[in-house]
């Protein structure tokens, strides 16, 4: 067994140490580690997008990246973009349109989603659909999350 | 029809409810089985053969053993000491004759029989080693030739299970009226050999379980179930010899299932199994690559149709043969899929006389079960694609010949007849399909499109294609619901049936609203597990609302009748004079109380018994037969005839799903149907090589529709027809927009490419499958 690393991140604005096994993946870490669970593993290959969280404000795949990566960089989750208590105006978009059903993507889309409007505040709907085309979902059919990401879009200020 | 019969109030049924478990969703704190967690937990892994077939000579567990960490590795010698060995997975539904022969065991022994199958499990303290240690089993396996394809089933030169002498696993023969004679009257007549591709449910999170043996209580507790607890439950029991009181299901959120999950698999009982060896809670969470080669593979069939018609187009008879390929063993969902396939191969049309030869047969690949419409979406694409050909042949209007075919709404209840094996004969319980047919071609335009059909516009080819169908759900074993006061006007509501993202919190929370005059708000509701109630059956076959949300509503009405015989036998006063509203019974002339909730629910706190009784009930939900959603969907494509790139332009669905309990989950479960059925038409595909080796255990090699894949999917509600067979009117609403996709995508890639030649009888459609075609086409 590789000696373990000692890392220091920064997750949802708390300072976090560890001493990590080398291949301990991101993902893992969140969750096991610091059991932040909305962080989900679909595919560990990279594909699915259920694992998606921010790395230094760019949406990443935790699945893809190891523990001893992060060393330094700073991580936001789905915990991280929640507010104290309720939904923020893009979760509440999620319910309004339905955009979701079994909810096991549904973190990951959020994220996505936050990235995006974080860059591209006006979005048009083929942008929000790229944007999001990283993220498997299996239930919606999609129509509904490019509802609810264009409703909280139009609802950003100017 | 309305909810609450009592006053005509019908405040939350019907109404677009935000969904009240999303919350916890949105913020990242649901909790699925890989979210669990137990004290002391022990990780599993489960080592899977990786040729197809061949004789298990011996598994080598000595290095995995040696690595620090490592506690054990079970084989199937542990099943055998412990007196599971000769126990197979037994069949829950579906079971046609001969299919027992080809059950499975749950850890390989003497023979493997598909990539995948499970050799042994590795427990480890980490899931890290217990994966390094699984890599360091191995498994002394002489190869067989494999059976691949359905073809070298049916010839028999090779088998998958030589001890039995066959790889027919089943056969029967699905009839009503004389088809042979019809075909012989007959004016028209067409043969055509199809076939549906191997795909599946694939629900983005994977399978995964958490077991722990209490000891001090005697009890198993498996956290993960889903689908059909009560069953799990029962089979576990039987096969490690506990008493079903000993075992508990618990489901906890569950991320998709669409037929594939909540079955009982080997993991089933390795997992607890594991659990009761070690006397540790164990965990085992399935990865993807192991979840596209384990978990239930469906779709895959062949069908030879042939279809009689008048030259108006007036369909007399269908006759033919179909053959399912069921993988290695027969699962829990036995011969649904071939069996099904045939009994809609008439779908909602009127005609009499069907005779279908129907063989399941077994191959050495993935196991096979239900998936989303399971033998309707094959049949469908079968029947609906002939339909069109029989229409090109003789001239006429694929719009017009559905029209005139369609069962007429004076026809209802209309009886199908003894087509499935292990059920009575059915019928079709209410509908009127020929108008949600019309409403479909009014709003994709068709008379608009006629025009476009078969032509190049700006480079691309344009066409149409309509498939119509019918879908059964509920019926079957009755389903229950429990419904006790908390206090403080607060409510908890246990179901026997289960969610995989369904909306049941909502919409049963809605239903029993309106009963008991309360917000949804007020109640809690759980789902899926064995231990709120004390029996159940779960969600399948469109049983959500159909056969839940009946008992849910039946369960709210006892708890209000009860309490309104109480309150008379307590005052003496007539019960029409008395009401029942939020919980307390009042008096109509001045809403003064007659009996109060929170006095009973002091009392029941007391130590009252009487009071615990009034304040806790459990009722049932038996219906006779199966309600009918039906619908009609057109498919508007445009291929470009350079690279066959074929884009979905409009895709529409028209559907009635009885009375609806809330537009927006409708909506969802039409939309997300819909686009599961695209998924499975244009993309995905279990390929298999010659060895029986799957080629698409990824996902860059399963495609999975994405967001950018069919942006222009509409999905409408009709409402012409409750059903008759349930208090709440309602059909099921969740597979039928799966069903007609494969035929009519087929049918407007068709009439797209009508000018090329070319005849589409096998599904998926691809661009290199396409091109392939013209080129063969030409030469």
């Amino acid at each position: 067994m590789k000696q373990p690393i000692a890392i220091a991140v920064e997750v949802n604005g708390e300072r976090v140490e560890a001493s990590v096994e080398p291949r301990l993946t991101l993902a893992d870490f969140l969750r096991t580690h610091l059991r932040l669970t909305g962080t989900h593993l679909g595919c560990e290959h990279g594909v699915c997008g259920a694992c998606t969280i921010l790395l230094d404000g760019q949406a990443a795949r935790a699945c893809l990246l190891f523990a001893a990566q992060c060393d330094g960089h700073r991580i936001t989750t789905i915990e991280g973009l929640s507010p104290r208590k309720g939904l923020s105006a893009l979760q509440q978009c999620f319910r309004r349109h339905h955009a979701l059903q079994c909810g096991f993507c549904t973190p990951g889309m959020v994220v996505a989603a936050h990235a995006l409007l974080e860059e591209t505040p006006h979005p048009t709907r083929a942008q929000i659909e790229d944007a999001i085309s990283g993220n498997l979902c299996r239930c919606t059919g999609y129509i509904p999350i490019v509802d609810a990401i264009d409703d909280a879009a139009r609802g950003a200020p100017p | 029809m309305n909810a609450d019969p009592r006053d005509g109030d019908s405040r939350h049924v019907g109404r677009a409810l935000e969904r009240l478990e999303d919350e916890r969703f949105l913020r990242g704190e649901g909790c699925f089985v890989a979210d669990f967690v137990r004290p002391d937990v022990c990780h599993a892994v489960v080592v899977r053969s990786p040729v197809a077939a061949g004789r298990l000579r011996a598994i080598d567990t000595r290095a995995a053993l040696a690595l620090p960490g490592v506690l054990a590795v079970l084989t199937h010698a542990d099943l055998a000491r412990s007196g599971a060995g000769d126990r197979t997975i037994p069949i829950r539904v579906g079971a046609l004759e001969g299919l027992e022969r080809f059950l499975q065991p749950p850890l390989a022994h003497e023979r493997v029989r598909y990539v995948g199958e499970p050799l042994a499990m590795v427990l480890a303290e980490d899931p890290y080693v217990a994966e390094d240690a699984a890599d360091l089993v191995s498994a002394g396996i002489e190869p067989d030739d494999p059976v691949v394809t359905i073809a070298d089933a049916l010839e028999g030169a090779r088998l998958a299970h030589p001890e039995v002498g066959t790889n027919v696993a089943a056969h029967h023969v699905a009839a009503r009226g004389d088809a042979d004679a019809a075909f012989a009257r007959a004016e028209y007549t067409r043969r055509e050999r199809f076939t549906c591709h191997r795909h599946s449910s694939v629900p983005l999170e994977t399978r995964g379980l958490v077991a722990e043996w209490d000891a001090g209580a005697a009890t198993l507790r498996v956290w993960g179930a889903t689908k059909a607890p009560f069953f799990a439950r029962r089979t576990l029991a039987a096969m490690l010899a506990l008493e079903e009181r000993q075992v508990e299901q618990i489901e906890l959120d569950v991320g998709g299932s669409f037929g594939a999950r909540g079955e009982f698999y080997p993991e089933d009982l390795l997992v607890p199994f594991a659990a009761m060896r070690i006397g540790r809670p164990v965990k085992w969470i399935e990865d993807r690559r192991e979840n596209l080669i384990a978990m239930n593979h469906s779709r895959e069939m062949t069908c030879e149709l042939e279809i009689a018609a008048r030259r108006d187009g007036t369909i007399l008879a269908l006759r033919g043969s179909l053959a399912a390929d069921l993988g290695a063993y027969t699962r829990t969902t036995g011969g649904i899929v071939p069996a099904k396939a045939a009994s809609f191969l008439p779908g909602p049309y009127a005609i009499e006389h069907v005779a279908i030869d129907v063989r399941a047969v077994v191959t050495n690949k993935t196991p096979c079960g239900t998936c989303r419409g399971p033998g309707r979406y094959e049949a469908n694409f079968f029947r609906e694609r002939l339909i069109d050909l029989m229409c090109a042949d003789l001239a006429l209007d694929p719009a017009e010949v559905r029209l005139r075919n369609l069962v007429p709404r004076d026809r209802m209840p209309y009886p199908t007849g003894r087509l499935v094996p292990y059920e009575a004969p059915g019928a079709y319980d209410s509908g009127d399909y020929p108008a949600v047919c019309r409403e479909a071609l009014e709003r994709i335009g068709y008379a608009q499109l006629q025009a476009r059909r078969g032509r190049l516009d700006e480079g691309r080819l344009h066409g149409v294609g309509i498939a119509c169908f019918v879908d059964s759900s509920g019926g079957g074993p009755p389903e229950q619901a429990r419904v006790r006061a908390l206090g403080r006007g607060r409510f908890r509501l246990d179901s026997g049936a289960s969610s995989s993202g369904q909306g049941q919190r909502t919409t049963y929370a809605q239903i029993l609203a309106d009963v008991l005059g309360v917000e949804p708000s007020a109640i809690d509701v759980h789902l899926g597990s064995t231990t709120g109630l004390s029996r159940g059956v779960g969600t399948f076959h469109g049983r959500g609302i159909v056969m839940g949300g009946s008992a849910v509503q039946r369960a709210g009405e006892a708890f209000v009748e009860r309490l309104l015989d109480e309150a008379v036998r307590r005052s003496g006063e007539s019960r029409s004079t008395l009401a029942f509203r939020a919980g307390d019974v009042v008096r109509h002339a001045d809403a003064s109380v007659v009996l109060s909730m929170e006095a009973l629910v002091a009392a029941r706190d007391a130590g009252d018994a009487d009071a615990a009784a009034l304040l806790d009930i459990e009722a049932s939900h038996a219906q006779a037969g199966a309600t009918f959603e039906y619908g009609t969907q057109v498919a508007h494509v445009a291929i470009d005839p350079g690279t066959w790139e074929i884009e979905v332009v409009r895709f529409l669905t028209v559907e009635d799903c009885g009375r609806v309990i809330n537009p927006l989950v409708v909506h969802g479960q039409v939309i997300g149907a819909s686009v599961q059925g695209l998924g499975g038409t244009l993309l995905e595909e279990f390929r298999y090589d010659e060895h029986g080796q799957m080629t698409s255990g990824s996902f860059a090699d399963y495609l999975l529709p994405t967001s950018t894949d069919f942006p222009n999917v509409e999905g409408y509600s009709a409402d012409h027809a409750p059903s008759p067979l349930n208090p709440l009117g309602a059909k099921g609403v969740g597979e039928g927009a799966t069903g007609g996709v494969g035929g009519a995508i087929a049918n407007a890639v068709a009439d797209a490419l009508r000018s090329y030649g070319i005849c589409i009888v096998d599904l998926p459609i691809t661009p290199d499958r396409l091109s392939a075609l013209v080129r063969a086409a030409r030469s």
